[in-house]
């Protein structure tokens, strides 16, 4: 790992993100549109607050999947992986620089996604907006990691797209933003349970309810931090120096 | 004269087929190489064995007194792919900028090697919107920029203008006058006559090695192609493979 490699092929993807005008507008528009459609189709119901809160944390993590495991299968496939690894980067600098710089976006589309619901959409928490910022970018995390390591297994985009219904789409069903988690049949909670998405969902929840951080929020955090850990750990080992 | 990279019994296996057949060579420093062969022959993929890329079946590699690719070799070796790999949704100058970044050189030095692949103009213009030939003077320009030991390159004037062509050897003529290893690829006989020595390579195997003039001289013929095509006979002709000629 080198600090200054870290920090130029951040900036680099940073870069390639600022020159795609539509990704952008994708990333920080989707979220507020899609929210202010919920305010309107829950005008005079009380369910506004409770999805808001989890779709604020969803959106992090589809978008940053959606657009991570595109560009990781790009690198790949342009020849730029191979080229980076006859360069002093090192397979930790590439994965831990788009972490931090979809990370980045993710903080970024978060923070407008809240400020939007909370300031013109009236959204209400009885905790502190902070944290679901705080939680939403941990989503967007994993997002990154697991799309890291699903574009190893794609040889195209169309492939890397296909991804979406096997790896993302179930997690959002089974989060608990359909059917309450402890409603669902004992062998659905069960699959829920091991999703790490449906932590992150939790804790966004507990904000909800609670004043101060709770403990099974803290759990939840924690658990999608350990995820995102994990994942980038696989997607290392799916990244090979030496090719056939 | 001192080796910069030094190949033994090397085998490489792709797919389903062996295309590098244990060869063994030595390319001098602070001189250029050519690699010479037709298309398919393994030119790309001594390369990326030399690069440190390639899993080899057997044999060994080494560049510079260390085994290809370890975490030092990175900081002194230029790959230059034949296929231009530079990110088609950055400029030109940011490109090269960060392959600059990575071996902490700044962004003088990334201009400066942009006005000399000419590109100068195009500097601001996003990659994707470049010529073909622009395209690969890009991804030279990264391989150039950090001024490495040894230079590898895959056929780097393809597509480039005879008067580019003409600049761009003078450049790597320049290089290795101040001390840096050249190799280069090309499937361009005529290119060979600006090397210094030479490596004939046909289906994964050495034909001939030697300088221009020794190879021209011991085939009796002053135009490479030719002296290619004997050889090959003359091999043919030895290993009992050739095809009877009435
Ligand atoms: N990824 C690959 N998988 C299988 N075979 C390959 C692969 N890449 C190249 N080859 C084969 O290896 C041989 C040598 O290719 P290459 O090194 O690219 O030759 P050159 O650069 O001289 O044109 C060719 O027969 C080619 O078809
Ligand atoms: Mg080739």
């Amino acid at each position: 790992m080198s600090f200054a490699i870290l920090a130029s092929t951040t900036g680099r993807i940073l870069r390639q993100l600022r020159h795609d005008r539509r990704s952008i507008g994708l990333l920080i528009g989707a979220p507020v549109l899609l929210m202010t459609l919920l305010y309107f189709m829950f005008e005079d119901g009380g369910m506004f607050d409770d999805v808001v809160v989890i779709v604020l944390g969803i959106f992090p993590f589809l978008l940053m999947f959606l657009v991570t495991s595109i560009a990781m299968l790009r690198e790949r496939t342009s020849g730029t992986l191979e080229r980076l690894f006859t360069t002093p980067v090192g397979k930790l600098d590439l994965l831990f620089a788009y972490g931090l710089a979809f990370g980045l976006a993710a903080a970024v589309q978060a923070t407008v996604g809240a400020t939007v619901a909370y300031v013109f959409l009236d959204l209400d928490t009885v905790g502190s907006p902070w944290f679901v910022v705080l939680i939403a970018v941990a989503n967007g995390l994993l997002g990154v990691g697991l799309g890291l390591l699903c574009s190893a297994f794609a040889r195209t985009e169309f492939q890397a797209v296909q991804f979406l219904p096997v790896v993302v789409i179930p997690q959002i069903l089974l989060c608990g933003l359909f059917v309450p988690r402890d409603q669902m049949a004992g062998w659905l909670e069960g699959v829920s349970n091991v999703l790490p998405l449906s932590h992150g969902v939790e804790a966004l929840q507990e904000v909800g309810l609670h004043e101060d951080p709770t403990g099974v929020m803290w759990r939840g955090l924690g658990i999608v931090v350990g995820a995102v850990v994990l994942a980038l750990a696989l997607a290392a080992g799916t990244l090979r120096r030496r090719t056939p | 004269m001192e080796t910069a990279i030094e190949v033994r019994d090397l085998t490489v296996v792709r797919g389903a087929r062996e295309v590098l057949h244990g060869i063994s060579t030595d390319v001098p420093r602070g001189v250029i190489t050519g690699l010479l062969g037709p298309s398919g022959s393994g030119k790309t993929t001594l390369f990326r064995a030399i690069v440190g890329v390639q899993i080899v079946s057997s044999g060994t590699v080494t560049v510079l007194g260390k085994p290809a690719g370890s975490a030092e070799l990175r900081r002194r070796i230029g790959y230059y792919t034949q296929s231009p790999s530079v990110y088609t949704d950055l400029t030109v100058r940011e490109n090269v900028r960060y392959f600059a970044s990575l071996h902490s050189l700044g962004a003088a030095e990334a201009d400066s090697v942009i006005r000399e692949v000419g590109l100068a103009e195009q500097a601001g213009q996003m990659v994707s919107t470049l010529s073909g030939g622009q395209h690969s003077r890009a991804s030279l320009a990264c391989a150039l920029v950090t001024h490495p030991e040894v230079l590898v390159l895959d056929e780097p004037t393809v597509g480039q203008d005879p008067v580019l062509r003409e600049e761009l050897w003078e450049r790597f003529r320049d290089l290795a006058g101040r001390g840096a290893t050249l190799v280069v690829s090309s499937h361009i006989m005529d290119e060979a006559n600006r090397c210094d020595g030479l490596i004939l390579i046909r289906e994964g195997s050495i034909v001939a090695e030697g300088g221009p003039d020794e190879i021209k001289s011991r085939t009796g013929t002053d135009d490479l192609d030719q002296a290619f095509l004997r050889l090959v006979r003359e091999q043919d002709a030895e290993s009992g493979h050739g095809k009877e000629v009435a």
